[in-house]
C-alpha cells in the first residue's frame, strides 16, 4: 500500500481545490470577485487572472507530481535507486528562470495598474468629496456650494447634534454650506476625489466592486480618487481591526446619474 | 569558522590527554590545583556569545533610531533641546572607565600567566573601572534632573521621549555591565570559582561597547534633538 | 583521583528532583519543557479557534460555560463582538509566539541541536534555562489578561497603533488587557535573544572533533539560520514593544498623532505615527514567519533523506536556499503595508524582493520533489507528515504569489484570502514539521515507539481536515471576505455563510482528530514498543547516544569523532545501506 493512499489524496484534493477556482462557487455560494464597476479594475483583474493561471497551474503540477512520485516510489523496497535526470542543477535552474521571469512580469504589468491607481493624483476637476473614519462608522462631506471644507475640530465632534466633521459653522464660513451624509453618493462616470480622514485609530475603506481598498491613517491626511462606470449601491466596509463594532462598520456607496445626483445634493443643501 | 578543532589560546594550560573542543563551558584545574591560570575550554563560546549578544543590542538601538528618524518626519512637533552640559563630564568618565577597564584585562592576563605575582595592579583598575562606571551612571541621573529641572520630562515632547528611552536603556545596560564587572571581579578573588580569560575578555568587550554605544548617541542625541 | 585529570563538567549530573526535572541545566530536559509549553499554547490556541468558528456562524447561540470564563465578554454563554476579538487576539498571539517560535525551533532545537553536533550541552546552560522560564513567565502574563478587568486585547496579534496605544478609550480589553500583552511579548523578546544567542555560539563553537559545518545535517543548520533571524528581528520588537507601553501607561507619543477624538475623549498625546508601530512590528513580524517554517524546513528535510535511503539531490542547494530566505526576509516587511499609506512607491521596492522569495522557495520544492523521484521511500507517520508538509507548502506559498503583488492586494488585503495563506504555511505546514518531528524523534526521547496505526490515522484525518478547513478561505478571499469579523451580517457576506459553516464543522473535526496525537503521545509513554536504539537507520549523531533517551551529557562521556556527512544512504557497509557518521569505515559503492 505504501504512499498510495497519500498520493490518491493529494491529487483528488488538489484537483477538488481547483473546482471552485474554475466555477466561482462553492457549496451554492458566489466565490469570485463581483463586477468591475471602475475604469482602473480592468487591469487589476486581468493581473488576478493571469496570476491565476501561473498559480494554479503550478500549484496542480507540483500536487501531481508529488502524489506520483509517493504512489511509485512510496513503500518500494531495495527498488533501483536513481536519481532526477540532471540532478539538481537543472532544478535551480529552470526555477530561477521560470520563477524569475514570472516574477518579474507579474511585476512590471502589476506596477502599471498599481500606477493608475496610485501615481497619478485625482484630476483637477474630479469631484472632491470627504470622507471621514470613526468607531464604528464612515461620514461624508460635500463642499457645498462654495466649493471649499470648513475645518474639521476634534474637540467640537458632537455626534448627538450629527456635528459628526467637528465643524464650527458659527465661526467658519466655509463650514456653513458643508453637506454631511452617511451615504457616499456620486455621479456615475465622474471622477471622485476621496480625501481620507481618521477620527480615532485606524480604519480602511474598501469598495469591492470598485477595486480600491485603502486605510485611515490617523493623523495623516490620505486620497485616492476613482470613477464608478455603473450605476447602483455597493457596500462600502472597514477591513482594518477598529475595536468591537469593527464587524458592522460599513456604509453604501451609491452611484447615480448625474441629474439624480445634482437633485441629491441639492435636496441636502436645503435641509 | 570551517574546523572544528579549537587551537588552544597561548595563555592557556593544556591537561595531557584530554580531547579537544567538545563540550562547553569545561573549566579544568591546573595540575597543581591552584587557581592562577584556568583552563579555558570555554574560552571560543564565551567569546562567541558576547559578540552574539552586541548584535543583538546594536540592532535594538538601530531600531530606535530608525524609530527616531520616522518620528522626526512625522509631525511638526520637533522642539529642539539642549542638551545638559553633565553628559560631557559623563563621557568623559565613561571613555575613562574603559581605559581603566583594557589596563585591567591585561594586568590580570598577566597574572594568569604568572608574570606578575600579586593581584593588587589589577584589583585597582578593576576598582578604577567601576568607580568611573558609577559615576557615569550618577552623572547621568543628574542629567535626568537637569532636564527635568528645565520642565522636560518623558511625554513633554518627541524630544525629551527620546532622550529619556535612549539614555534610559543605555543605563540599563551599563548598569548590566557593572553587573557583569562585579562577577569577574568577585571571581577573581575566588578560589573556588576562578575568574577565567575569557570571561574577563566578555566583561571587557561588553563595557567598551557600551563606551562606543554612548559615544553614537551623543552623537545622534546632539545632532538630532 | 588523578591530579592530572580533574575534569569537572560545568554541570554535573542533576540529583534532586527539582534540579532534575524542573530548573534544570540539561539542554534535553528543556527542550522537552518548551515542547510542553507548545504543546500547552496550542491547545488553547485551539480551543480558542473553535470557540471563534462556532460563533461566527451560531452568532447569537450561547457556548455552554463560556460565561465562567467571562462573564462580561459572555454574559449567558452568547459571546459579544469585542469577547470574540479579544479570542482572536490570544489566538494569535499565542499560536505565533508560543507555539510556532516554540516547537519547532526552541523545542526540538534545544534538545537536538547539541546532540547532532556532538556536544554535551548548549553553550549556556544557566541562559538555557533562564530562556525556558523567562518564556514560562510571559506565557503566564500573557494568559493573565484573560482574568483581568474587561478582558484580554482586541487589536489582535499586530496590535496596531493607535487602537493598542490609547489605552481603554479604543475599547474593552484596551487597557490593562492591551498592557499585559506589551509586558508578556516583551518578555518573550528576551527570553528569545538569550535562546538564539545559545544557539548560534553552541553550533560555531562547541561541534565535535570532525564535525565541520559542512557535515551538520540540514536541519542543524536550519536552526542556526533561525537563530541568527531571530536575533535581529526580536532585537527590533523589544524596543517597539517598549515604546508601545511608554504611549500607554507614560504619555508618550511615538504611534499616537495629535487631535484624537476616541470615544469622546481627546486624546492628549502630539505628533506621533502608527506607520511608525507598523514599520517596527513588521520589520520583526515578517522574519518571524520565517522563524517558524524554517526549522519545520530542516527537520522535514532531515527526515526524508532518512526515509528515502537516498540524499536529497543537492544539500547545499537546499541550505542556500535557506540563508537566501533568511536574507530575503529583512527586505520584505512592506509587503503586508502596500495600503497602509506609506508612500506608494515603496510598494513596489517592496513587492520585488517579496517575489524573490519565491525563488528559494521553489528550488527547495523541485529539490524535495527531485529527490523522491527514484527513492525508496519509506512510509510511515513521520515520513507522512514530510510529504503532507510538502503538500500545505505549495499551497500556502501559491496563494502568496499573489499577495506579493500590490495591484493585487487591493483586493485581496485583509480578506480571508491572507488568513487563508497563513495558516496553511504557518497553521499547518510548520505543525506538520513539528508533527514529523514527534513520531521521528520520540523514540530517541523517550526509547519507545509512538503508535504508527494511530500516526497514520491522524495523518490522513489531518491531512482531508485541514485542506477542508482552508482551501475554503482562499474562495472567500476572492469573494472579499474580510477578515477579522465577529460576524457576517454585510449584503454580500450574508450568502458566504454556508461556505462558514463549512469549514467549522471542518474545524470541529480536525481538532477532535488531534486528540489522537495527544493519546498517541502520553499512551505510548508507557506502552509503546520498546525502541532501539537506532530505528529509523539514520546516520546522525543523535542516533549515535548510548541510550534513549540520552544520557545527561549525551554520549555518556566519550567524546565523538565525525568521519562523513549524514548523507551516507544507500551505500554498502557493515551496518546495511548506511553509514553512521561516527563510522570510520569507507563507504561502498552505491549499490
Amino acid at each position: 500500500m505504501g504512499g498510495k493512499v497519500f498520493a490518491v489524496l493529494v491529487i483528488l484534493i488538489a484537483l477538488a481545490s481547483a473546482v471552485p477556482i474554475i466555477s466561482h462557487t462553492f457549496l451554492g455560494a458566489t466565490v469570485a470577485p463581483p463586477e468591475d464597476i471602475s475604469t482602473h479594475g480592468a487591469e487589476i483583474d486581468k493581473q488576478m487572472d493571469e496570476t491565476m493561471i501561473e498559480a494554479g497551474l503550478s500549484f496542480l503540477a507540483a500536487q501531481i507530481a508529488l502524489g506520483f512520485f509517493v504512489w511509485q516510489f512510496g513503500g518500494r523496497k531495495d527498488g533501483p535507486v536513481k536519481n532526477f535526470p540532471g540532478g539538481a542543477k537543472y532544478l535551480v535552474v529552470a526555477a530561477v528562470l521560470l520563477v524569475g521571469a514570472e516574477a518579474i512580469a507579474l511585476g512590471a504589468l502589476g506596477s502599471k495598474a498599481w500606477a493608475k491607481v496610485y501615481f497619478q493624483p485625482a484630476s483637477a476637476d474630479a469631484l472632491p468629496v470627504q470622507v471621514q473614519a470613526g468607531q464604528f462608522a464612515f461620514y461624508f462631506r460635500y463642499a457645498g456650494p462654495d466649493g471649499k471644507f470648513g475645518q474639521i475640530h476634534p474637540d467640537k465632534i458632537d455626534e448627538g447634534n450629527s456635528n459628526f466633521f467637528g465643524l464650527d459653522p458659527e465661526n467658519d464660513i466655509a463650514a456653513r454650506d458643508d453637506i454631511q451624509s452617511g451615504e457616499f453618493v456620486v455621479p456615475v462616470n465622474k471622477e471622485i476625489h476621496l480625501m481620507m480622514h481618521a477620527k480615532d485609530v485606524g480604519h480602511s475603506f474598501y469598495v469591492r466592486e470598485l477595486r480600491i481598498q485603502q486605510d485611515f491613517v490617523p493623523g495623516l491626511d490620505l486620497s485616492m480618487h476613482f470613477t464608478a462606470t455603473k450605476v447602483g449601491k455597493y457596500e462600502i466596509v472597514c477591513t482594518q481591526l477598529c475595536g468591537l463594532g469593527h464587524y458592522n462598520m460599513k456604509g453604501y456607496l451609491n452611484v447615480m446619474s448625474q441629474e439624480d445626483f445634482d437633485k441629491w445634493l441639492r435636496s441636502q443643501s436645503n435641509t | 569558522m570551517a574546523t572544528t578543532v579549537q587551537p588552544p589560546q597561548a595563555d592557556e594550560i593544556l591537561l595531557p590527554g584530554h580531547g579537544n573542543g567538545s563540550g562547553g563551558g569545561f573549566r579544568g584545574l591546573t595540575p597543581q590545583g591552584g587557581t592562577r591560570a584556568v583552563l579555558d575550554q570555554a574560552g571560543e563560546p564565551t567569546r562567541t556569545g558576547i559578540w552574539v549578544g552586541l548584535s543583538a543590542i546594536a540592532m535594538m538601538f538601530a531600531a530606535l533610531t530608525s524609530a527616531l528618524f520616522v518620528r522626526e518626519g512625522a509631525a511638526t512637533d520637533w522642539q529642539h533641546i539642549i542638551l545638559p552640559p553633565i553628559l560631557w563630564f559623563n563621557t568623559l568618565a565613561l571613555v575613562a572607565s574603559s581605559v581603566a577597564l583594557e589596563i585591567a584585562r591585561r594586568r590580570v592576563a598577566a597574572f594568569m600567566r604568572g608574570q606578575e605575582h600579586s593581584r593588587s595592579a589589577a584589583a585597582f583598575w578593576l576598582n578604577a573601572t567601576m568607580f568611573l562606571g558609577l559615576v557615569f551612571v550618577v552623572g547621568q541621573y543628574f542629567a535626568w534632573l537637569r532636564l527635568r529641572s528645565q520642565g522636560l520630562y518623558l511625554p513633554t515632547n518627541p524630544n525629551s521621549s527620546f532622550f529619556y528611552v535612549f539614555t534610559g536603556v543605555h543605563v540599563l545596560h551599563v548598569l548590566g555591565g557593572l553587573g557583569g564587572l562585579s562577577r569577574a571581579m568577585l571571581r577573581f578573588r575566588s578560589f573556588a570559582h576562578p575568574l577565567r580569560k575569557s570571561t574577563m575578555d566578555a566583561t571587557s568587550y561588553y563595557w567598551h561597547f557600551m563606551g562606543l554605544l554612548w559615544l553614537y548617541l551623543l552623537i545622534v542625541l546632539w545632532v538630532k534633538l | 583521583m588523578s591530579e592530572a585529570q580533574v575534569h569537572v563538567a560545568h554541570h554535573g549530573p542533576p540529583t534532586s528532583f527539582i534540579r532534575k526535572h524542573v530548573f534544570s541545566l540539561d539542554h534535553k530536559v528543556i527542550g522537552k519543557q518548551y515542547y510542553g509549553l507548545a504543546l500547552v499554547a496550542v491547545f488553547t490556541g485551539m480551543v480558542l479557534s473553535w470557540l471563534m468558528r462556532i460563533h461566527l456562524v451560531w452568532p447569537n447561540a450561547p457556548i455552554p460555560g463560556l460565561q465562567f470564563l467571562s462573564k462580561v465578554g459572555a454574559p449567558g454563554g452568547v459571546m459579544t463582538p469585542e469577547y470574540y476579538l479579544s479570542l482572536m487576539t490570544m489566538h494569535g498571539t499565542l499560536m505565533v509566539f508560543f507555539v510556532l517560535t516554540n516547537a519547532p525551533f526552541a523545542a526540538f532545537g534545544n534538545y537536538f541541536l547539541p546532540i547532532q553536533i556532538g556536544a554535551e550541552d548548549m553553550a549556556f546552560p544557566r541562559f538555557n534555562m533562564m530562556s525556558f522560564w523567562t518564556t514560562f513567565v510571559a506565557f503566564l502574563i500573557l494568559i493573565a489578561a484573560f482574568f483581568v478587568g474587561d478582558g484580554p486585547p482586541i487589536s489582535g496579534w499586530t496590535a496596531y497603533a493607535p487602537l493598542s496605544a490609547v489605552g481603554g478609550d479604543s475599547g474593552p480589553g484596551q487597557a490593562l488587557g492591551q498592557t499585559l500583552w506589551g509586558l508578556s511579548i516583551f518578555v518573550f523578546c528576551i527570553a528569545s535573544l538569550l535562546g538564539s544567542l545559545n544557539f548560534i555560539a553552541t553550533t560555531l563553537d562547541l561541534r565535535t572533533k570532525g564535525m565541520t559545518l559542512a557535515r551538520m545535517p540540514i536541519v542543524s543548520w536550519a536552526w542556526f539560520i533561525t537563530s541568527c533571524i531571530a536575533l535581529l528581528a526580536f532585537a527590533v520588537l523589544l524596543p517597539a514593544c517598549l515604546l508601545l507601553i511608554l504611549d500607554r501607561v507614560a504619555g508618550t507619543s511615538f504611534f499616537i498623532p495629535a487631535g484624537l477624538n476616541v470615544s469622546d475623549h481627546l486624546q492628549p498625546h502630539q505628533g506621533g505615527s502608527p506607520l511608525l508601530w507598523q514599520h517596527l512590528f513588521w520589520f520583526f513580524g515578517h522574519p518571524e514567519v520565517y522563524i517558524a517554517i524554517l526549522p519545520a524546513i530542516g527537520i522535514v528535510s532531515h527526515i526524508l533523506i532518512c526515509n528515502m535511503r537516498k540524499p536529497m539531490l543537492s544539500h547545499k542547494v537546499i541550505i542556500y536556499c535557506m540563508m537566501g530566505i533568511g536574507f530575503l526576509s529583512y527586505m520584505v516587511w512592506g509587503h503586508h503595508m502596500f495600503l497602509s499609506g506609506m508612500n506608494p512607491f515603496s510598494a513596489l521596492v517592496f513587492s520585488f524582493p517579496t517575489l524573490m522569495i519565491t525563488i528559494p522557495a521553489t528550488i527547495m520544492t523541485l529539490i524535495w520533489l527531485g529527490s523522491l523521484y527514484g527513492s525508496n521511500l519509506r512510509i510511515n507517520s513521520a515520513s507522512l507528515f514530510c510529504v503532507g508538509f510538502i503538500s500545505m507548502f505549495v499551497s500556502g506559498g501559491v496563494s502568496g504569489f499573489f499577495l506579493a503583488q500590490p495591484s493585487i492586494d487591493i483586493y485581496l488585503h485583509a480578506t480571508y484570502f491572507v488568513v487563508g495563506h497563513f495558516h496553511m504555511v504557518m497553521g499547518v505546514a510548520a505543525i506538520m514539521g513539528v508533527f514529523a518531528g514527534t513520531y521521528f524523534w520520540y523514540p530517541k526521547m523517550t526509547g519507545r515507539m509512538m503508535s504508527e496505526t494511530l500516526g497514520k490515522w491522524h495523518f490522513y484525518l489531518t491531512l482531508i481536515g485541514t485542506y477542508a478547513i482552508f482551501m475554503p478561505f482562499h474562495y472567500l478571499g476572492l469573494a472579499g471576505n474580510v477578515r477579522r469579523y465577529s460576524a457576517f451580517t454585510d449584503d454580500f457576506l450574508v450568502p458566504l455563510i454556508p461556505v462558514h459553516k463549512f469549514i467549522t464543522f471542518a474545524a470541529l473535526f480536525t481538532g477532535a482528530v488531534q486528540l489522537i496525537f495527544i493519546f498517541n503521545l502520553f499512551y505510548s509513554r508507557f506502552k509503546g514498543a520498546v525502541a532501539p536504539p537506532n530505528p529509523w537507520e539514520c546516520t546522525s549523531l543523535e542516533w549515535s547516544t548510548p541510550s534513549s533517551p540520552p544520557p545527561f551529557d549525551n554520549f555518556g562521556g566519550q567524546h565523538l569523532v565525525v568521519y562523513h556527512d549524514p548523507y551516507q544512504y544507500g551505500v554498502k557497509s557493515s551496518t546495511g545501506d548506511y553509514l553512521m557518521q561516527t563510522s570510520p569505515e569507507r563507504a561502498g559503492e552505491t549499490p
